[in-house]
């Protein structure tokens, strides 16, 4: 594992101060060679496409306290539904929140790092990343996928957090290119975010509660499941719901599930009473027409 | 041409103990207790950012006394081989016997092969799931490891402060009780020791998947005094 000219050929990498990967984890993978290859499809036969598993719609908004993430639970490869219980959102940090759109492996690996690597830089030099450097992290992480995305691959993810030292949530958004654009009101990422990001466009306003901001991403995760086969809606029967965190000043914590399930519950009854009053949906047919 | 002297190896063993010894001894000393939640390190430190205590990995810490600059970089080389290894297996296989023993082997490498051994005495503290399974791994300059239990004191005066030390300690103590036994054995009977001179951690059972905690010198204070 080490690789220096020095007399320390033991495993504990040690590298002469000249030469030092400093705090960033991916360089320390580097010089150990224990970098994960980026997934290519480059050798695959022409005319066969790999069908690659991808997770879809992830949504995050600012409220008072902080930032909101919710992401469905659904993960699709093709047309079949690969997992109904995968979660796209998870904890950064303890201030800060990442949720994955785009080809499940990858975003999945690419979370695991920057993890590691948010982690391993607080250890090595003894204080946390700014929000803001966590941001251009992530984004750099995005951008090395690239020859990957370029394939099919892609990783969108959506970042958030609490900001310690300006006192405010802060979200994120980035392109397969690594592009990093910060977002005063709200995100939304994958297949379902045009639904997904109307919703809470519409919904949205300044200093939300947690609570609103809650419902909010919930409404807006249902619609999307509504109008894109790829995204998951509540699934009441096996008890699987969308993954919700709130990121504040108090730090990254998950809504429980009990939350989540009667705030679904009291969406759905809304929605269901609206639809009590309104016209049928006409059936359509290509007999009926003659006889009616 | 000239010939080197002859010297024998107990003599340049022994002049490199020594030296080594010297370093360490110009430093202050620190020392690791068992309590109720966890494992307490407390060190004598009047820097409040150059840390002798700090984090190694979830249930892991380090410490060092001797020369700053030689402790730190066997910390970063500490925190290197845990979040690799947690990398390449899982979370779960990182422990500190194995640290402990990368460590021997490079102080021990060092002491043999290098002009000059490290001023350094380190310890690996690893918290246990259950109270009782707390492992304590104090290695000295030469590479020599010693496991040890419930406690254990590094630096120059070790031996008089762990004798204090084991006077006063008792199974099951709590947080505060565990820093006032440790800070009085610090300090001996001639002086006493406030939070500004202090630096302290805990690896706490309590604390989650990341157990290391810095107890800042607000609460350092709060627990002294109260």
């Amino acid at each position: 594992m080490l690789r220096t000219g020095s007399l320390l050929a033991v495993t504990m990498p040690i590298f002469p101060p000249s030469d030092d990967p400093g705090p960033s984890f991916a360089q320390l993978l580097r010089r150990t060679g224990l970098h994960p290859e980026l997934p290519t499809l480059d050798r695959l036969p022409v005319g066969d496409r790999l069908v690659i598993t991808h997770g879809t719609t992830v949504v995050a908004v600012r409220y008072a306290d902080g930032v909101v993430m919710a992401g469905d639970r659904r993960a699709t490869a093709g047309n079949f539904i690969s997992h109904r219980a995968i979660e796209k959102v998870f904890p950064a940090d303890r201030h800060s929140g990442v949720a994955i759109a785009g080809a499940a492996g990858p975003a999945m690996e690419m979370v695991k790092l920057f993890q590691l690597q948010l982690e391993h830089y607080e250890k090595v030099e003894g204080a946390e990343l700014s929000l803001e450097g966590k941001a251009n992290q992530l984004g750099a992480m995005v951008r090395s996928n690239l020859p990957a995305a370029m394939q099919g691959l892609g990783v969108v993810p959506l970042f958030a957090g609490y900001d310690l030292r300006r006192r405010a949530g802060r979200l994120f958004e980035y392109d397969v290119t690594g592009g990093r654009y910060e977002e005063s009101q709200f995100a939304a990422s994958g297949s379902g975010s045009l639904h997904a990001g109307t919703v809470i466009k519409l919904g949205f306003r300044e200093g939300l509660d947690r609570g609103e901001a809650i419902d909010l991403a919930i409404r807006a995760l249902f619609e999307a499941a509504d109008e894109d086969s790829a995204t998951g809606g509540p699934d009441p029967i096996r008890g699987i719901y969308p993954v919700v965190a709130t990121i504040t000043g108090a730090g990254f914590e998950r809504v429980s599930e009990e939350e989540v399930a009667s705030r679904f519950a009291a969406l759905t009854e809304e929605l269901a009473a609206r639809q009590s009053s309104a016209t049928r949906v006409p059936e359509t047919s290509t007999e009926g027409g003659a006889q009616r | 041409m000239t010939m080197p002297f002859y010297v024998a190896p107990e003599q340049v063993m022994k002049d490199r103990a020594d030296y080594a010894r010297k370093g360490i001894a110009r430093g202050r000393s620190l020392a690791a207790v068992v309590y109720a939640d966890g494992i307490l390190i407390c060190a004598e430190n009047p820097s409040s950012t150059l840390r002798k205590i700090s984090e190694i990995y979830d249930r892991i810490a380090f410490a060092g006394v001797g020369k700053y600059n030689e402790f730190d970089q066997l910390r970063i080389a500490g925190v290197r081989a845990a979040d690799l290894k947690g990398f390449a297996y899982s979370r779960e296989d990182v422990d500190a016997r194995s640290l402990a023993n990368q460590y021997a082997q490079i102080l021990g490498q060092i002491f043999t092969h290098e002009m000059k051994p490290m001023e350094v005495e380190i310890l690996v503290a690893e918290v246990g799931e259950e109270p009782g399974t707390d492992q304590l791994f104090h290695i000295l300059y030469d590479g020599t490891v010693m496991d040890e239990t419930n406690m254990t004191v590094l630096g120059g005066e070790a031996d008089a402060i762990a004798g204090r030390l084991q006077e006063t300690w008792r199974e099951g103590l709590d947080l505060r009780e565990a820093l006032r036994v440790t800070v009085a054995a610090l300090a001996g009977p001639d002086r006493q020791l406030g939070a500004d001179d202090l630096e302290a951690a805990v690896l706490a059972r309590s604390n989650g998947r990341r157990a290391f905690r810095r107890i800042d010198r607000a609460e350092l204070a709060d627990l002294l005094a109260g």
